[in-house]
C-alpha cells in the first residue's frame, strides 16, 4: 500500500496559541484518542495537520456526514468478476499503516456510525471487521483524532457521552487578536496594520454571536479577506465579500457590520 | 420692524388722519372702523411695502377690506394683515386668491369660527411648507378635513361646525415642524376616519392630547425613527463596543424652547426618538455617533467632585473632556472622525464680540473644534496652545479625566473676561448636538446626600401593583386606510372563575355513547402513520428502486451504493392546539326548537372535545373572549396547555357564563400569542363563535370583520392554522371573509357536542 500519499511533506504554517503542541505530542506518545473543539474555521484541522507532519506520521482525514454508515469508515465487500473482493475503509487502513486518522465533524455522522470506533479508542485498541470475519489489531503508531464544533447548538448534533469518554480533548477557539494578526499577516503576507484591522472587524462579528449570528468571522474568512487584500481588492469590498455576506442574510446585522468596515478603514 | 409712534391720538376721529398722504390713502381703502387694526395699520404697512409690489399692495388691502365685512370682528383681520406680506414673500403672491377660496368656504360652512387660527398660523405654515404648489395641499388637505367633519342632520345641511378644525389650524405650525405634508395628510386622516362622529375625542386628537394621537404623530414624523432601527442600533452596540445597555428613547417633539439632550443613567442610555439627516449624516449615522459618544464616557470617564469648581470651570472641563473622549473613539474607529467634524459646528472666529456679549461658549466651540479638526484654521494663540498642549498630553496615551481638568482649569484661567459674566451669551453654533449632558461627570457631594433622602421618600410600594396580570395592547386593523392603529385595544387576561366540575362529569356521562363512539375514532387516529426511512444498508424490506440502480452502478463499474433497503418507523402526532370560545350576550339565547342556550351546548361540545383531546395526548389549552368597548377586552383563561381536563378544568368549564360582545381579532392575536410559544410542528387555532365579530363602540360592520380577517392573516404566517366552528346559520355572508375556507358553519346547533369533536379528529387526522 502507497502510505507515501497519506505524508505531508511540507511543513504547514501553524501559530500555537498556547501549550497545545506539547500537549498534543504527549497524547501521542500514549497513543490516547483526541478530540478537538472549537468553531469552525478557527485552525483545528491545520492543528493536526501540523501535529501529523511535527510526529512524521501518515493522515488519512475522513470528513463525516449525515448520509456516512459504518461501511463507510470500515469497508465493505465488492462484487466483480471473481466473486467479491474486500475494500478497506478509510479508518480499516489507519489502523493497519499506523496512521492519525482524523474525522472531521465528527457530529454530522449518524449516532449508530460513530458507535465503530469504540473498541479501537479504548485500551483493546482492535477493529473488528463482522463482515470479513477479521480483527485487526491496531499498529503501535495509530491515533484516532476526531473534530468537532460544539456551537450548532443542536439537540441532535451532540456526541453520546459513551463517545466522548474516551477522548482527551483540546478546546480551540479564535486566536486573541494580536496573535491572530500575527497569523493573518504570516499565513497571508498582509501588512501588520492592515491585518490588525481585518481583526478588529472580526471582533464586531464575534461580539454579536448569540444575536442574530450563529457564528463570529472564522480565521479561514479573515485569510480569504486578506488574501484578496494581497491580491489588490480594495480593502473595504474585500471585507464585504470575504468577511460580511457569505456570514449573514440579516439586514441589519450586515448594516452593522458594513459600519464597523467604513469605521475601520477611514 | 421699527415702531413709528403715532402722532395722531387714537379713536377719537371717526377716520384717522396720517401724516403721509400715502399712507391715508391705504387706510381709506382699507375702509374700516376696527380700533385694533388702527393701532397696528401703520406698523404692518411699513412691513408690506417693504415685501409686497405694488399691486400686492392693492390685493392685499382688497383681501384685508373682505376678511374685515365678514363679521367676525377685528380678529381674522389683524391676522391676515400680520400674516400675509410674510407669507406672500415666501409663497409668491398669486397664493392669495386661493387662500381667500378657502376663507370663502369656511365663511360659508358653518365653520367661520376656524378663519381667525387659519390666518394666524399662515405665516408660519407658509415658512414649513416654502412653495406655493405645497400650499395648495396644505389648502386642500384643510378643506377636505373641513367638509368630512361639519357634521350633518338627515344628510342635507351641514349644521355643525367641525370641533377639532380651529385646533388643527392652530397646530398646523407644530405639525409641519414634525411631519411632512404626506406624514400629515396621514395623521389627519387617521383622526378624521377614527373621531368623525366624537367631538371631544376629535378636539382630544387634533389638539395632539390624545395617546393615540400622539402615538400616529410618532409613526409619521420624518427622519430616522428610532423604533425601526432599534435593533441595528443594538447590535452596533454589542458589536463594535461590547456594550449591551438598555436604549431608552426619550420624545424630541413636545419641547420646543429647551430640547432634550442624550444622557444615560442606571437604566440605560437615552437617545432621542427621531434624528432627521444632517449636514450630509443619516439619521442612523447620528445615532451611532450619539451612542458613541456615551459609551466613550462610560469606558475612559472617571466622576469627578463638583463642588469645587465655578459652573464656567466645569463647561471647560466639559469641553476638553468630550474631546478626550472622541479622539479616544476615534483611534478605536478613524471612521468616526469624518461623521464628528461633519456634526460639530465650526464657529466663525470673529462672530462673537467680547466687549458686549459672553464669549465663552464660542471660545469652547471654536477650541473644541480645533481639538478634534487639525484643519480648524484658527490664529487665536491661546486657542493654539492648548490645542498643542491637548495634542501632547494625548500622544502620551489615554491621559485621564483628572489630568485634562488640569489642562482645561488653566484654560480657564488663561482666557477668562470680564465680559464672561454678561447675560447676553453667543449661542450661535456652539451647540454640539451629538454631545451628552455630561451629567455622569460629576458628583456633587452636598446635593447628592439629599438626593439620597429625597428618593427613600420616593419608593413606590409594590404590593398594590400585583393583582391580576397587567393588560396587553394589541393593534387593530384599520381596512379603510389599511394601516394598523397601534395598541388599540387593551386585553385583560384572568382565570375564569371556578365552579361545580360535577356538572361537566355528568355532561359526559349523558352523552356516553357519543364518547364511546368517538373513542373508536381516537383508537384510530392514535399515532401510527408509517414513515419510509429509505437509504438503509439494512432494513425491513428491499427497495427496489435503489437496488437497481445499484446494480446498473456495479455493471457499469462504478461504486454500488448498498444502501438498498428501506424500513418503517411510526411517526408521532405533534399537534397544539387552543380553542377559543366566544362567550359574548348572544350564546344566552335559547336554541330553536330546544330548552337548552347556545351556551349549554357549547359547554357540552367543548368538555366532549377537552376529553377527547385529552385522550390523545395532544397538547391542548382552551380560553374564552367576550368583549366591552377596545379598552376592555377579557380573555379567560379556561385550560393551560400544560393542565390536565382534571376537576379544577371541569370546575372553569361547568361556570362559563356569557355577557358583551366579540372583538375576535385581539382574541385571536392574543391566543396566537401563547399558541406561537409552543413547540409543536402543527399549531390549530379553533375559534367556536355563534356570531360576527363585533362591539358597541364599533358602528362600522365590516370594521371588525376585517380585523378579525387581518388577525387571522398575521397568525397564519406565524405558522398558526386557524379554523372557526359557526354556530350562526347566517354566517355565509362573513365567516369566508375572515377565515378563508378554514371554518365550517354547524346548522344543526343541537348536534354540537358530536360535530366539535369530529371536526377536530377530522382535522388532525
Amino acid at each position: 500500500m502507497n502510505t507515501e500519499q497519506y505524508t505531508i511533506q511540507t511543513e504547514p504554517y501553524y501559530q500555537s496559541q498556547g501549550r497545545e503542541v506539547a500537549l498534543y505530542e504527549a497524547a501521542y506518545a500514549a497513543r490516547l484518542p483526541v478530540m478537538v473543539k472549537g468553531p469552525t474555521g478557527c485552525g483545528k484541522s491545520r492543528f493536526v495537520e501540523y501535529m501529523a507532519w511535527k510526529l512524521k506520521r501518515p493522515l488519512i482525514t475522513v470528513a463525516c456526514n449525515e448520509d456516512m454508515t459504518a461501511s463507510d469508515l470500515v469497508g465493505r465487500y465488492l462484487l466483480d468478476a471473481n466473486g467479491t473482493r474486500w475494500l478497506d475503509g478509510p479508518l480499516t487502513t489507519a489502523a493497519r499503516i499506523g496512521a492519525i486518522c482524523y474525522l472531521d465533524e465528527i457530529v454530522e455522522a449518524r449516532q449508530d456510525t460513530t458507535v465503530v470506533i469504540h473498541p479501537l479508542t479504548d485500551h483493546r485498541r482492535v477493529l473488528p471487521l463482522d463482515k470479513k470475519g477479521e480483527l485487526i489489531a491496531a499498529h503501535p503508531d495509530f491515533q484516532l483524532v476526531i473534530s468537532y464544533n460544539p456551537g450548532y447548538q443542536s439537540l441532535m448534533k451532540e456526541l453520546k457521552q459513551s463517545t466522548k469518554q474516551r477522548f482527551v480533548g483540546f478546546d480551540f477557539d479564535y486566536p486573541e487578536a494580536e496573535l491572530e494578526t500575527l497569523i493573518l499577516a504570516k499565513e497571508t503576507g498582509l501588512d501588520a496594520a492592515m491585518a490588525g484591522r481585518l481583526v478588529k472587524i472580526a471582533g464586531v462579528a464575534r461580539n454579536l454571536k448569540g444575536h442574530g449570528l450563529d457564528e463570529g468571522i472564522s480565521t479561514r474568512l479573515l485569510v480569504y479577506a486578506a488574501t484578496l487584500i494581497k491580491h489588490g481588492v480594495a480593502a473595504q469590498d474585500a471585507c464585504r465579500m470575504a468577511l460580511v455576506r457569505p456570514l449573514t442574510d440579516d439586514a441589519d446585522i450586515r448594516e452593522t457590520l458594513d459600519h464597523a468596515i467604513d469605521s475601520t478603514f477611514a | 420692524m421699527t415702531e413709528i409712534p403715532l402722532i395722531v391720538p387714537i379713536g377719537t376721529l371717526p377716520v384717522t388722519e396720517y401724516q403721509h398722504p400715502l399712507m391715508q390713502a391705504y387706510w381709506v381703502q382699507l375702509d374700516t372702523q376696527f380700533k385694533p387694526v388702527e393701532e397696528v395699520f401703520e406698523a404692518v404697512m411699513e412691513e408690506a411695502l417693504a415685501l409686497l409690489t405694488r399691486a400686492g399692495i392693492k390685493d392685499y388691502l382688497d383681501a384685508a377690506r373682505l376678511i374685515g365685512k365678514l363679521g367676525r370682528g377685528a380678529e381674522p383681520m389683524l391676522a391676515f394683515l400680520e400674516a400675509w406680506p410674510s407669507a406672500a414673500s415666501t409663497l409668491g403672491e398669486a397664493a392669495l386668491p386661493e387662500i381667500m377660496a378657502v376663507i370663502d368656504k369656511m365663511q360659508r360652512s358653518p365653520n367661520s369660527k376656524a378663519i381667525t387660527p387659519f390666518l394666524q398660523t399662515l405665516a408660519p405654515v407658509a415658512r414649513s411648507v416654502q412653495t406655493q404648489a405645497q400650499m395648495q395641499h396644505y389648502l386642500a388637505l384643510t378643506l377636505d378635513f373641513m367638509e368630512r367633519t361639519t357634521g350633518s342632520i338627515h344628510g342635507h345641511h351641514t349644521t355643525f361646525p367641525s370641533p377639532g378644525l380651529p385646533d388643527f389650524l392652530l397646530q398646523a405650525p407644530f405639525l409641519l415642524s414634525q411631519l411632512s405634508l404626506g406624514g400629515l395628510k396621514n395623521w389627519v386622516e387617521y383622526g378624521v376616519r377614527n373621531y368623525r362622529s366624537h367631538p371631544e375625542r376629535q378636539i382630544d386628537y387634533f389638539t395632539v392630547q390624545s395617546a393615540d394621537s400622539r402615538a400616529v404623530l410618532q409613526r409619521e414624523r420624518h427622519g430616522t425613527l428610532f423604533m425601526d432601527v432599534e435593533r441595528r442600533l443594538d447590535l452596533y452596540l454589542r458589536g463594535l463596543w461590547q456594550d449591551s445597555d438598555q436604549l431608552v428613547p426619550y420624545s424630541s417633539a413636545y419641547d420646543e424652547i429647551r430640547k432634550p439632550i442624550p444622557y444615560y443613567d442606571k437604566l440605560g442610555l437615552r437617545v432621542p426618538d427621531v434624528f432627521d439627516d444632517r449636514a450630509g449624516v443619516t439619521g442612523m449615522d447620528r445615532y451611532r455617533v450619539v451612542l458613541a459618544h456615551m459609551i466613550g464616557h462610560r469606558r475612559w470617564t472617571t466622576t469627578q467632585v463638583a463642588d469645587n469648581w465655578s459652573p464656567f470651570q466645569r463647561m471647560a472641563v466639559e469641553f476638553f473632556e468630550d474631546c478626550r473622549v472622541e479622539t479616544l473613539l476615534c483611534r478605536e474607529y478613524p471612521g468616526l472622525h469624518r461623521l464628528l467634524l461633519a456634526l460639530h459646528p465650526h464657529p466663525v472666529e470673529a462672530a462673537c464680540d467680547p466687549l458686549t456679549t459672553s464669549c465663552l461658549r464660542h471660545r469652547l466651540a471654536m477650541l473644541s473644534r480645533a481639538l478634534l479638526d487639525p484643519q480648524h484654521g484658527y490664529h487665536d494663540a491661546d486657542l493654539l496652545d492648548f490645542t498643542a498642549r491637548f495634542h501632547a498630553l494625548m500622544a502620551e496615551g489615554e491621559a485621564s479625566t483628572g489630568a485634562i481638568a488640569t489642562l482645561a482649569l488653566s484654560y480657564v484661567a488663561r482666557t477668562r473676561r470680564q465680559t464672561d459674566q454678561l447675560a447676553k451669551v453667543h449661542f450661535d453654533d456652539t451647540v454640539i448636538d451629538y454631545r451628552d449632558d455630561n451629567r455622569q461627570m460629576w458628583r456633587f457631594i452636598e446635593e447628592d446626600d439629599e438626593g439620597e433622602i429625597a428618593d427613600q421618600h420616593r419608593k413606590m410600594d409594590k404590593s398594590e401593583e400585583l393583582k391580576g396580570l397587567p393588560p396587553r395592547h394589541y393593534p387593530e386593523w384599520d381596512y379603510q386606510s389599511q394601516t394598523y392603529r397601534p395598541d388599540w385595544a387593551s386585553v385583560y387576561e384572568g382565570l375564569h372563575p371556578s365552579g361545580n366540575a360535577g356538572d361537566i362529569d355528568s355532561l359526559l356521562q349523558k352523552h356516553g355513547a357519543l364518547a364511546k363512539r368517538l373513542k373508536k375514532m381516537l383508537d384510530l387516529l392514535k399515532p401510527q402513520d408509517k414513515v419510509r426511512i429509505r437509504y438503509q444498508e439494512e432494513g425491513s424490506e428491499l427497495d427496489l428502486d435503489v437496488a437497481l440502480r445499484s446494480l446498473i452502478d456495479f455493471k457499469g463499474g462504478a461504486q454500488p451504493d448498498t444502501r438498498i433497503n428501506m424500513s418503517h418507523r411510526t411517526d408521532g402526532r405533534d399537534i397544539a392546539v387552543l380553542l377559543l370560545v366566544d362567550l359574548s350576550e348572544s350564546l344566552n339565547e335559547k336554541v330553536a326548537g330546544s330548552e337548552q342556550t347556545i351556551l349549554e351546548l357549547s359547554q357540552e361540545a367543548v368538555s366532549l372535545l377537552a376529553w377527547a383531546i385529552e385522550h390523545l395526548g395532544d397538547p391542548f389549552a382552551i380560553a374564552g373572549f367576550h368583549s366591552n368597548t377596545r379598552h376592555e377586552v377579557r380573555y379567560q383563561h379556561i385550560k393551560g396547555f400544560s393542565e390536565h381536563f382534571d376537576d379544577t378544568v371541569k370546575g372553569r368549564l361547568a361556570a362559563m357564563q356569557a355577557g358583551y360582545s366579540t372583538r375576535m381579532g385581539a382574541a385571536i392575536r392574543h391566543a396566537a400569542h401563547y399558541l406561537g410559544g409552543k413547540k409543536a410542528d402543527k399549531k390549530l387555532l379553533l375559534v367556536l363563535t355563534d356570531g360576527q365579530p363585533a362591539d358597541v363602540d364599533v358602528h362600522d360592520e365590516r370594521l371588525l370583520i376585517e380585523d378579525a380577517r387581518q388577525a387571522v392573516k398575521e397568525v397564519d404566517r406565524e405558522g398558526i392554522f386557524t379554523y372557526c366552528i359557526n354556530l350562526d346559520p347566517k354566517a355565509d355572508e362573513y365567516v369566508a371573509d375572515i377565515f378563508g375556507r378554514q371554518y365550517s358553519v354547524i346548522d344543526n346547533i343541537q348536534r354540537l357536542p358530536e360535530r366539535l369533536p369530529e371536526l377536530f379528529l377530522a382535522l388532525t387526522k
